[in-house]
């Protein structure tokens, strides 16, 4: 039961902090309005493209604005400009199709890279210690550590 | 003149063959026949042994001869670069690279970077700086004869891929056919600002620098080198080599943003990724480095990690030559893409061949003691790092993959290196807080809670202090990282960045504690004392704390701003606490430009601070415009303003306002980065006199803080 309830609020947030502010025209224009590209060759962002007289800028803007004023969804908004435009016009790929491959891979490579580490921590933790000359015990615990303090102090300072 | 340059790049190319190929000679002799004709000679008698020292002596010469052409080659492309400049400067259009990147009116420092403003002079630049640092090596061969006689064939082998696409792919000096025009195409105007004079040389010794440390890895790698001693030889160079690409970076962010007009500094565009990525690796190197000098370990990761440097910032130069993927920063698609392609398969086969063959000899031998040590946290740092240069190759690569798999090319921009990156990025900044609170070989959890707690504590304050203040415009107060993602970015930026500044104070303040105890002296003077005595470990944290500025600087994207209007005479706009009004508007034309500008006053408070002046230029040989924002920058924000143009119906000038936040945090930043780095340059002061060895090891009573370098 008290996860149910848990899970509920879980998502209750999710929802709202995700759909906080995204309903005003103005903040959806400034979001979609950098989530897609000028297409006149200038590799800028939509909205901060500087050409004064670019070709392409303006209308696409004026476009944005018009979608966002009727009320068009997010989704349908990247539609039609894709259509229009071709699928460069967006800023980043989508969570599509092969698309999805650029945000997983470097996730993949993250957890990939992660388990090599821990499989190198280990196999050096398990690496035999050096030999110890005979007649010389092994220092443990409190004293060695008191032994590591005063080299370091008077190797390091 | 032209024939001269010519001349030179040949004989730069015949010099180069030769220092390569009798390097060659010289140590396969050296490392084969000399054990084998000592065993034969000791056996056969006097005769024989002087016969065998003969032959070692001419061996010898030849690789002195070796060295020598190897000096000769940097007066022979220096030669071919200043007759380039020459040419330059005479505006000498005969020869084609000239007409298109100069016109009589260019001003002359501007004449002295045509050197670097196109394809065949960059890369004619580019062997210069080869042969420059490839001189300073052979000059200080010294150090040990027969490595750098190893890493002087491999420099050698390099400069001759440069030497042969120059003398044959992209040559500075061809002549134009039929009538020589006038005047010359004139400068790219976004070129013409006094930071490119100064922003290419950078980023090209940072690139090229990186050779060095490859050239000694290899040559280590090949003569099954013995102990660390490559490593600190290379330490140097490496440090000052990664200083040049970081000032190179951030030099052409604030070039971006100066000129581009855009209001921003970095647009992950493929040439800036370029200049990245190897950046990142040579980060990732010089903290692993540590790992094998201290410990032994990661032989086999440094080398690669220094061949993945240098293989970066070629892939870099292949990017931007082989108009492969898009870039507004790219030269024209060229055949010398090819050639790029080639020598970095040759590359890889060489390095891959020569790791297989050797690689027994980079063992690890010491053991790892404990997970929390500062050794796992350079095992972390270092995934951390490759992982964010791979996401950055990722995104850099994706488009052409996409367009491989299915047939169209997707856009890789901001958003998505925003989403993948910046997660990627604040753990680094976690790992840079914890890792010098990490000891060799183990720290106990008890002492990593007691370091670790206060700059929590301190790093939780700021952030809640700065949810809770009221929000005021151009600063991160009152922050709500619930109403959008780029502002919990911001938050945990910044909380990560007072994390990370707290530890280093702590770590200044607990060394410079123990000095000030023994010395009595003073504690600032005992922070520079200690400071001193490990400039290395000190410098280090200098740079971590200009990285955080740096950092902060970039958390304070999230409150930018901007707004565009037409203004006529006496309009005015408000954008945060500014108020703008324009006072006129003028035209002026001079022999290399037309421009126009606005006349503004800003006032703030109702109170008058500054009078603006953005300007836009439309140059008279290359046909192009560019504009020149005017920014006023402060601590809190920059304003930033664009004249984008006049309205062809009523002529009133089309202005665009950017409020951009802390971005003068960045560029203060890579300042401290620098003087942390010149810091971790030089040497450290000799320690004190100890007293004699018969003194008692008394016990320790409270385990220190202070963790080794």
């Amino acid at each position: 039961m008290l996860r149910r309830k848990l899970a509920g609020i879980i998502l209750v947030c999710g929802a709202v902090f995700a759909l906080l502010g995204a309903g005003d025209p103005g903040t959806r224009f400034n979001e979609i309005g950098h989530q897609m590209m000028c297409i006149c060759g200038c590799n800028q962002i939509l909205l901060e493209c500087n050409h004064v007289g670019c070709p392409a800028s303006d209308g696409m803007r004026n476009e944005l604005m018009a979608a966002v004023s009727r009320g068009d969804s997010d989704s349908l908004v990247e539609q039609s400009f894709v259509q229009k435009y071709g699928p460069t016009v967006l800023a980043a790929p989508t969570a599509r199709g092969f698309d999805r491959a650029a945000y997983i891979m470097p996730f993949v490579a993250l957890i990939l890279g992660f388990g090599l580490i821990v499989l190198v921590i280990r196999a050096w933790k398990n690496r035999p210690a050096p030999a110890i000359a005979d007649g010389l015990r092994p220092l443990h615990g409190q004293q060695l550590d008191q032994f590591r303090d005063q080299a370091r102090k008077e190797t390091d300072l | 003149m032209a024939e001269i340059g010519s001349f030179a790049l040949l004989l730069a190319l015949a010099l180069s063959f030769y220092s390569f190929a009798a390097g060659i000679i010289a140590l396969a002799f050296q490392r084969n026949a000399s054990p084998q004709l000592a065993g034969a000679g000791r056996a056969a008698g006097s005769h024989e042994s002087s016969l065998i020292a003969l032959i070692r002596q001419g061996s010898e010469r030849i690789g002195e001869t070796a060295r020598r052409a190897g000096i000769a080659t940097f007066a022979a492309v220096l030669l071919a670069s200043v007759v380039l400049v020459i040419c330059a400067f005479r505006d000498d259009f005969s020869i084609a690279y000239i007409l298109h990147h100069s016109n009589r009116d260019l001003p002359a420092p501007y004449k002295f970077a045509v050197l670097w403003s196109g394809q065949e002079g960059s890369l004619l630049f580019w062997s210069l700086l080869l042969a420059a640092y490839g001189f300073v090596l052979r000059l200080r061969y010294k150090t040990d004869p027969r490595l750098f006689a190893y890493a002087s064939v491999v420099l050698s082998g390099v400069q001759i891929f440069f030497l042969l696409l120059l003398n044959f792919a992209a040559h500075p000096f061809a002549i134009v056919q039929g009538t020589i025009p006038a005047d010359g195409n004139g400068l790219n105007p976004l070129l013409q600002y006094p930071e490119m004079v100064i922003h290419p040389p950078m980023l090209y010794l940072g690139y090229v620098g990186f050779t060095v440390p490859f050239a000694f890895a290899l040559g280590a790698l090949i003569m099954k080198y013995p102990g660390e001693k490559w490593i600190n030889i290379t330490r140097r160079w490496t440090m000052v080599t990664w200083a040049f690409l970081t000032c190179g970076v951030f030099l052409g962010a604030h070039w971006a943003y100066s000129v581009l007009g855009w209001g921003g500094y970095w647009g992950w565009d493929p040439v800036e990724n370029a200049s990245l990525m190897p950046w990142l690796t040579g980060t990732a190197f010089l903290h692993s480095v540590m790992m094998q000098e201290k410990r032994g370990m990661l032989k086999m990761w440094n080398m690669w990690l220094v061949f993945a440097t240098f293989w970066l910032a070629i892939l870099g130069t292949f990017l931007t030559r082989s108009g492969i993927i898009n870039s507004v920063h790219a030269f024209a698609q060229s055949s010398i893409g090819d050639w790029f392609a080639w020598f970095l398969a040759i590359t890889l086969i060489v390095f891959t061949f020569f790791f297989v063959k050797n690689k027994s000899h980079l063992r690890s031998e010491h053991k790892l003691e404990s997970l929390v040590s500062r050794e796992s946290s350079f095992l972390f740092n270092n995934l951390l790092f490759v992982l964010l240069c791979f996401t950055v190759l990722w995104g850099t690569w994706f488009p052409k993959i996409s367009e491989l798999v299915q047939g169209n090319k997707v856009t890789v921009g901001a958003p998505f290196y925003n989403r993948v990156a910046i997660p990627v990025a604040l753990l680094l900044l976690i790992l840079t807080a914890l890792g010098p609170l990490l000891a060799w070989r183990k720290t106990s959890f008890e002492s990593l809670k007691r370091n670790f707690m206060w700059p929590t504590i301190g790093a939780i304050a700021v952030a809640v202090f700065l949810m809770i203040t009221p929000q005021s415009w151009g600063s991160p107060f009152g922050l709500k990282p619930w109403q959008d993602i780029s502002y919990f970015y911001s938050l945990m930026a910044i909380a990560l960045s007072v994390l990370v500044t707290l530890t280093v104070a702590s770590e200044f303040y607990r060394g410079g504690r123990v000095i000030s105890k023994h010395t009595g002296q003073g504690m600032f003077a005992s922070m520079v004392q200690l400071t001193h005595r490990n400039t290395r470990r000190y410098g280090g944290y200098i740079v971590h704390f200009g990285v955080v500025v740096v950092i902060i600087g970039f958390a304070g994207a999230a409150f930018n701003q901007d707004k565009e209007m037409e203004m006529k005479n006496g309009d005015q706009m408000t954008i945060g606490p500014y108020t703008l009004i324009c006072r006129s508007s003028t035209e002026d034309d001079n022999a290399n430009y037309f421009s126009q500008w606005a006349l503004l006053d800003v006032y703030k408070g109702g109170k008058q601070i500054d009078t603006m002046s953005p300007v836009r230029r439309f140059y008279h040989a290359s046909q192009q415009t560019s504009t020149m924002p005017d920014i006023r920058s402060t601590l809190n924000e920059d304003l930033y303003l664009v004249f984008e143009g006049v309205n062809q119906d009523n002529g009133h000038p089309i202005l665009k306002a950017h409020l951009n936040a802390l971005v003068m945090w960045i560029w203060m930043g890579v300042w401290i980065m620098l003087i942390g780095t010149v810091l971790a340059l030089i040497p450290n002061a000799p320690a004190p006199v100890r007293a004699p060895a018969t003194a008692r090891l008394e016990p320790v009573r409270a385990s220190s803080g202070v963790t080794g370098d």
